[in-house]
């Protein structure tokens, strides 16, 4: 799979307290959660955010509580992926459970460069800057998982 | 080949005679927990995936206490979800206001946890229950379904941080300084995806209370777990709670650890972490003397055990909350409100004006009860202080002990108990 968006860039440490605030926890609504994504670090994260775009960050992104809100309020604001230079540990797994692509890559990104992400061939592209990375595939076991559309689908088929 | 102990406790549970670090295991779990916040959203995963029993009633643990008692409709929805959901699948290990409490306080007091189990919550805290030298870790929601119906988990192998204790704590310095200190020198993310395993020495004079209290904030320092030997202290501690026999593992002699790092406990100081990252720690050398506060926070299931309030108490003790100050204290569980009632504990704070709750996670994660306004400044006994976290994005948490906490709501402002 192959994915367009422009760069939406963050530092380090970017936690899930901030990606969604623990005042709208009160919901598991998939809609109403994007509605507030990201809203504590960036409040025009929804005016500059296009479909398709990619989240930039530093390291550890998504440090914090394990909310499984933070990367479903990601996925449903239309986010195509989430590039960072590592992921804390719950939200790597998370993200996996739920399908929300992520890519570890310290590829040079500014806020608004156009990216090109190849999941299959571990690519992603920097359009505006003409470089690129490539990054690990995920061991086999997870992309079995990712491939067989996540941790549900294998408990349906068996596989735990 | 050699292993850690978190190592062998991974082993032990995927059916291997030896694990290696970066090796994915799918494991068997002795407990599954989820609370009011993360259990929705693995019901409804559960539910869309036409599973129609969980793989043991016994082994679930259910606790409602982030928004509880009901903060609002939604709250109150979102909890009903699970309360319906522990009736009609027959969860044993359900808590519901009146018998709940912070369930990383909670779990080790009703024994359901014992040394050697290998336990997943979908809550951050879970790695609290290494104290107890079991393998315990923070997963999601998603991950918190797929096991109420398998009983099995995917986890990766972790490395291991070796943290070597010498000596003793001086008079109010506590597993809070600890764990502060080690998060200062290491980062939030220095342990990222790595188990944190104290052995020395200085183990033997940390409290259960006091172990509790690290293992709860290892993943402060992006930690997956983090886990204390079994000595006298946690076999003392299990059976007086009524814990399952415990299964003791030990490291090996040659275990391989990416790093060691040495901390004589004698040398702690009381420590303060400030906004907006728990790795911002100050000892108070290093702190103005007028920094004034809003509000003080004890409780949580970092610090709200009753050796936490009787910290707090004796500091507390004959004196007045500070005008300008709000003093919230949140007893983790039913049964330490009981012990602090009973140990008189309550007359002590009310007579210094702190206002006591019923249980819950409330203001820690900026839910409910002591929420704070732009620019308000809290020094809390809690464990995260990320940007907005107990409430308004400008407002401001400081990470500190119960001794600091008390001392800093009788002076308003951050304060040592030295300083009394």
């Amino acid at each position: 799979m192959i994915l367009n968006g422009k760069a939406l860039c963050y530092g380090d440490h970017v936690d899930t307290d901030v990606i969604i605030p623990a005042r709208y926890l009160n919901t598991s609504d998939h809609k109403e959660l994007a509605a507030h994504c990201m809203e504590d670090i960036d409040k025009n994260f929804h005016k500059r955010m296009e479909q398709g775009d990619v989240i930039v960050a530093g390291n550890n992104f998504g440090c914090g509580s394990s909310r499984e809100h933070a990367p479903i309020a990601i996925k449903a604001s239309g986010i195509s992926c989430v590039v960072a230079k590592s992921f804390a540990r719950i939200f790597y797994r998370n993200s996996i459970n739920i399908g929300l692509p992520i890519v570890v890559s310290d590829l040079d990104i500014k806020d608004g460069d156009q990216l090109e992400v190849d999941l299959d061939n571990g690519v992603i592209k920097n359009l505006s800057q003409n470089t690129q990375d490539s990054f690990p595939p995920f061991s086999p076991f997870l992309q079995e998982l990712i491939a067989g559309g996540g941790l549900m689908n294998a408990l349906k088929e068996g596989k735990l | 080949m050699s292993m850690t102990m978190t190592q062998k406790i991974i082993a032990a549970h995927c059916g291997k005679d030896t694990v290696i670090p970066g090796e994915i295991v799918l494991v068997d779990l002795d407990l599954v927990l989820g609370n009011d916040v993360t259990a929705p959203v693995a019901i409804n995963e559960f539910e869309k995936a036409g599973c129609k029993e969980v793989f043991d009633k016994e082994k679930i643990a259910l606790v409602l206490d982030h928004f509880t008692p009901n903060k609002d409709i939604k709250a109150a929805e979102q909890c009903k979800m699970v309360r319906e959901f522990a009736w009609k699948y027959g969860i044993v290990n359900f808590f519901d206001v009146g018998q709940a409490g912070v369930e990383h306080a909670l779990l080790p007091e009703k024994g359901m946890v014992t040394a050697g189990d290998l336990v997943i919550g979908a809550d951050s805290h879970t790695c609290t229950y290494g104290a107890l030298g079991a393998f315990s870790t923070g997963v999601g929601s998603t991950d918190m379904a797929a096991a109420m119906a398998s009983g099995k988990a995917w986890l990766r192998v972790p490395e291991a941080i070796k943290v070597v204790l010498t000596g003793k704590f001086k008079p109010h310095v506590s597993g809070k300084d600890l764990i502060l200190h080690l998060i200062g020198k290491i980062g939030v993310d220095g342990a990222l995806y790595q188990s944190l395993e104290f052995v020395g020495e200085g183990v033997q004079n940390l409290s259960m209370d006091d172990r509790l209290c690290v293992c709860n904030m290892a993943i402060e320092a992006g930690g997956k777990n983090a886990v204390f030997p079994v000595d006298e202290v946690t076999l003392a501690f299990l059976k007086e709670k009524g814990a399952k026999t415990p299964k003791v593992f030990t490291a090996d002699e040659d275990a391989k650890y990416v790093r060691t790092i040495e901390i004589d406990l004698s040398n702690l100081n009381s420590t303060v972490a400030f906004p907006h990252l728990p790795e911002n720690t100050r000892t108070f050398d290093e702190i103005p003397k007028d920094m004034v506060i809003d509000q003080v926070v004890i409780g949580s299931c970092t610090n709200g055990r009753f050796s936490d309030f009787v910290t707090a108490a004796e500091i507390m003790k004959g004196k007045k909350v500070h005008s300008k100050v709000r003093c919230l204290i949140i007893p983790a569980t039913q049964q330490i409100y009981l012990d602090c009632m009973h140990a008189g504990l309550f007359d002590i704070f009310i007579d210094a004006g702190c206002a006591v709750s019923t249980p819950t996670c409330g203001p820690c994660l900026g839910g409910h009860m002591g929420i704070l306004a732009k620019c308000e400044r809290c020094v809390s006994t809690t464990n995260r202080n990320f940007v907005g976290r107990m409430g308004h994005p400008e407002s401001e948490v400081y990470l500190a002990s119960p001794a600091v906490a008390a001392a800093s709501a009788i002076l308003g402002r951050i304060a040592q108990p030295s300083e009394l």
